[in-house]
């Protein structure tokens, strides 16, 4: 199962936080800094693969932005990495050449389409046009929600 | 009120912040603003100002004034609010505020929701940050959705009873009769998911794993999706770089796995299709090795046949050549699993793992230093040695403890010779001495001292490497203390191992005494020279530039020093006859655990000691039987006899943690009992409080413990007081007073006392044997107990004297302590 799943920027702020098991406050602190701090340390040219009390941190960057995704010690690192670049894809086809702003200005939208990647550390779905297809009929929604003539064409 | 700003305003405004305390400004006048608009009880701009709220949660501000509004969201009917409230409820609630049950009642309503979307929205949030009450709560609710046909509901479904599980796992039984057709589902996101639940469940029951192997024939189905995967065409919708469904296919993989441990029906059923996915499988990208990775797992964990196997190790291997470094990353560390089961085949691959060694990523340096040790053995060993030697020269701090004692673990186990062992302990003291684990000196003294033809060549290169460089610990404490012992081989060159080099006597003298002056020698090592120049009395003709120097230190200002300074005088002037005896060579040594911590030790002179002991003069049978005695009258195994500690010094301290134990220096007069082995202790904080000798101990009145009498009889009677009069509270310093009120003295007495395993025990010498007749005088004697988990004090003593010509002895049990005296 993975346990966490953080977005930073090559300066150390934070910009997503997924936690898959419930903690404190301050340990969610301390976490995000000592994995900025680790990754951020790292080579430009090592492999993506690190080891944090009894879990396993992959991260990988995508332009200005780190994903870190921390996960158990029986999980297969090499896959992670994929998990991590599907997650990317999905927010490319969202957003259209994703960037970091994308991810500042919409980050509800990214945590929206994360829930329907990924769930209580698990993968939900593997398939990229059912996640979008699901993104885009919820969006549907809420725009049916600012419309004043829902009522109406319900009943009318 | 003006309408609240929109969360995009509020982001940009936010982010033209120049300074932090700006920051700060711009977020509590907003969090001001979200305040009172709680507080308005604003339908319309509630979803607006908690998504602002999450924003500003993000950038590390607190928002919990906004659980209650989440929750407020979520029973909103308009979607918009539902999907922020829902999200601010992932964000700021977890099972820790009592808030998040009020929730429950929402969910519940949710997950039974006309629009599937609202009905995702409860199960996600529910599966990800449920506790275990609204699991309780809440879990017939997701098992009806696990029935339903609508698989996007199905698999949110499927990691929802996952995760209630996991909170709560005597639910699991309830989802069982719902997993029958899971694995029919034609739609990838309900297979997988189902998968995982299928994993959750054979992981934690064995029930439900032999249910699942035996009765619901799961391997086959796996085997058949599995085949799909692989043979079926290109399928757009789930391909990743030419492979279908990756996630899936791993996915699968491990639940084979889990289900074919141990079990050789499963792993036949597999093994198949096992092998067709190593052989397929394209492995030019990532992906394809990801699965690959995982098949060789399996392989490894099931019970495969060897030809398999060997496919495993072999994917492996070619794995460590891969460029990419994540990949050889991951192959070094299944190798270092497999290492143990499959030994041959990966010595195979052992000149790319130590290859590896040189890799520029600290990752994979590491694991090939850790596999690179389980390859060693001894048909390797050389080769291999230079390889490890070579990395531990150039690698990096952080690497060098665990190098060091690992070569130092497979020197021992697998040395091909004496000289080429002592060699490569040469090569890591010099190259990493600093780094050696702390037990290491003590192990390689004795390792040299057991090697008795090579002494010579050993003390010759330590010497040459002292006169390098002396700031390395661990290197000049042996040196120092070879030294001491061959000093007399160094001087007369009679080295045959190599060229023997002309030392005088004066020449190692500076050397030692350079040691002692030195700003890198640390207290131990001092000690550790000192020591050497002592025992150099007994081999070197110049002894009166050694007295010289051991009187100086007598003053020293640290107090091991001048403690140790203060006994060798002590043995130059009163007992010089005696120092040849006590000086003398060392004894071969009972080998230890190499890596084992050093023991405490309790020895009753029968046994031989696992750390160093000087070897006495020839009377040390008499105590020893003694000793044999006071076991077999004390019998029962809870108790721990103690010898008395008489003779003044130990002067040869091998091992860092072995501090001198100093008894009475002054024997009064009267036979003293003949010198009993001291007792070797490694509590030096124990021994520490004991080095200031006697005169503290008449300080009675101290601690406030009533005096008791433990025993009397016969006209013996024997007292007890206490004090502490010490800074470690665990410590009980108890006086006996040994009184005659009958006419005749009671001569060759001796005081002996045992206590349980959990205390322990030191008896300081006697002020004298002679019990004086009718209350005249009392022998007084000091026991020193070590109580560190304040457990009821008992003793049992033992009495022996001469009465009237006739021989008394006595046992008692002592068990009327005061509590303040182990409290």
């Amino acid at each position: 199962m993975m346990r966490f799943l953080l977005l930073f920027s090559r300066q150390g702020k934070l910009r997503l936080q997924k936690w898959f098991t419930p903690m404190s406050d301050r340990e969610k602190k301390k976490i995000i800094r000592d994995m900025t701090t680790m990754v951020l340390a790292r080579q430009p040219r090592s492999c993506n693969f690190l080891h944090w009390k009894d879990l396993k941190i992959i991260y990988k960057r995508y332009a200005s932005l780190y994903f870190c995704l921390a996960v158990e010690n029986q999980e297969n690192e090499l896959l992670a990495l994929e998990v991590i670049h599907r997650y990317v894809e999905l927010l490319d086809k969202y957003f259209g050449n994703v960037c970091e702003l994308d991810i500042i200005f919409n980050f509800e939208k990214a945590y929206f389409i994360l829930d329907e990647f990924l769930m209580g550390g698990e993968i939900q779905e593997t398939s990229k046009q059912i996640v979008n297809r699901s993104i885009e009929a919820s969006d549907m929604l809420q725009e049916d929600d600012s419309s004043e003539w829902y009522e109406v064409e319900l009943f009318g | 009120m003006p309408a609240p700003i929109r969360l995009r305003e509020l982001i940009r405004t936010i982010r033209t912040a120049r300074t932090q305390a700006e920051e700060r400004e711009m977020i509590q006048k907003e969090c001001a603003a979200i305040r009172s608009s709680f507080r308005e009880e604003d339908n319309t701009y509630r979803c607006r100002n908690v998504a602002k709220l999450l924003y500003m949660h993000m950038l590390g501000y607190p928002a919990h004034f906004g659980q209650l509004e989440c929750l407020k969201l979520i029973a909103s009917q308009k979607f918009t609010d539902k999907r922020i409230g829902y999200l601010g409820a992932m964000l700021l609630l977890d099972e820790r505020q009592d808030v998040h049950l009020l929730m429950t009642n929402c969910i519940k309503n949710d997950l039974n929701h006309s629009t599937q979307y609202v009905q995702g929205l409860a199960l996600c949030t529910l599966g990800c940050m449920g506790s275990s009450e609204m699991c309780r709560d809440l879990a017939g609710e997701v098992e009806k959705l696990l029935k339903t046909s609508n698989s996007y509901l199905r698999k949110k479904a499927a990691l929802c009873a996952v995760h209630v599980i996991r909170k709560v796992p005597e639910l699991m039984e309830m989802f069982l009769p719902a997993t029958k057709n899971l694995l029919s589902e034609k739609n990838h996101g309900v297979l997988h998911t189902s998968v995982v639940l299928l994993t959750e469940m054979c992981e934690r029951s064995p029930d439900m794993l032999a249910h699942f192997r035996k009765n619901e024939k799961l391997v086959p189905q796996l085997v058949r999706i599995l085949k799909n995967l692989i043979m079926s065409g290109y399928s757009p919708e789930h391909d990743v770089s030419g492979i279908s469904d990756p996630f899936l296919q791993v996915r699968i993989l491990r639940l084979l796995r889990i289900l074919g441990k141990s079990d050789d029906d499963s792993s036949e059923a597999m093994n198949d299709i096992l092998a067709q996915v190593a052989t397929n499988t394209e492995t030019s990208k990532n992906v394809g090795n990801a699965i690959l990775y995982e098949t060789v797992l399996t392989i490894m964990d099931i019970k495969s046949e060897s030809g398999l196997r060997v496919l495993a190790i072999n994917i492996l291997g070619r794995f460590l050549l891969n460029n990419d470094k994540n990949i050889r990353y991951v192959a070094l560390t299944s190798l270092l699993k497999t290492v143990q089961t499959d030994h041959n085949a990966v010595q195979r691959h052992r000149s790319t793992i130590v290859d590896c060694l040189k890799d520029l990523d600290v990752s994979i340096k590491r694991r090939a230093m850790e596999l690179s040790f389980a390859l060693v053995n001894g048909n390797n060993i050389r080769g291999m040695m230079k390889e490890l030697l070579y990395f531990l020269d150039s690698c990096d701090p952080e690497f060098k403890a665990d190098c060091a004692s690992g070569v130092f673990l497979a020197a021992e186990k697998y040395a091909p010779s004496k000289r080429w062992h002592i060699d490569t302990i040469m090569r890591v003291l010099t190259t990493a001495g600093s780094y050696v684990r702390d037990d290491s000196v003590p192990n390689l003294i004795q390792l040299i001292t057991n090697s008795v033809e090579m002494h010579a060549y050993t003390v010759q290169r330590l010497y040459k490497a002292l006169l390098d460089d002396i700031s390395q610990q661990p290197l000049v404490q042996v040196a120092s203390w070879c030294i001491g012992e061959y000093g007399d081989l160094l001087v007369s060159g009679q080295c045959e191992e190599e060229e023997p080099i002309q030392v005088t006597e004066d020449e190692v003298l500076d050397v030692l005494e350079g040691l002692l002056v030195s700003n890198l020698s640390t207290p131990v090592t001092r000690g550790y020279s000192l020591t050497a120049i002592m025992k150099l009395s007994t081999r070197f003709s110049s002894v009166n530039r050694i007295k010289k120097v051991v009187s100086i230190y007598g003053s020293s200002i640290d107090v091991e020093l001048q403690q140790r300074a203060v006994e060798y005088n002590a043995l130059f002037k009163k007992y010089d006859h005696m120092r040849p005896a006590l000086l003398e060579r060392m004894p071969i040594m009972e080998k230890t655990a190499t890596n084992g911590p050093t023991e405490i030790v309790q020895t009753n002179g029968e046994t031989e000691p696992s750390v160093v002991e000087p070897k006495h003069p020839p009377p040390v049978t008499q105590p020893t039987s003694q000793a044999n005695d006071l076991l077999d009258l004390l019998g029962g195994n809870d108790v721990v006899p103690v010898i008395q500690t008489t003779m003044p010094t130990k002067p040869a301290s091998a091992g860092g943690e072995l501090l001198d134990l100093l008894g009475d220096l002054s024997l009064s007069g009267g036979p003293a009992p003949a010198p009993a082995p001291s007792v070797p202790s490694s509590q030096p904080s124990f021994l520490l409080d004991g080095l200031s000798s006697q005169p503290l101990f008449n300080d009675i009145a101290a601690a406030g413990i009533p005096p008791m009498t433990a025993y009397n009889k016969n006209g013996l009677k024997i007292e007890f007081t206490f004090e502490r009069a010490n800074p470690n509270p665990n410590i009980a310093v108890i006086t006996i007073h040994a009184s005659n009120s009958t006419e005749a003295d009671m001569t060759d007495f001796v005081f002996q006392a045992a206590v349980p395993k959990t205390f322990q025990l030191q008896l300081l010498s006697p002020s004298s044997n002679i019990v004086p007749a009718i209350n005249q005088g009392t022998v007084t004697q000091v026991i020193r107990v070590l109580n560190p988990q304040k457990q009821q004090l008992r003793m049992r003593i033992k009495l022996t004297y001469t009465h009237k010509g006739s021989a008394v002895q006595d046992l008692a049990e002592v068990n009327n302590f005061p509590p303040q005296s182990w409290q």
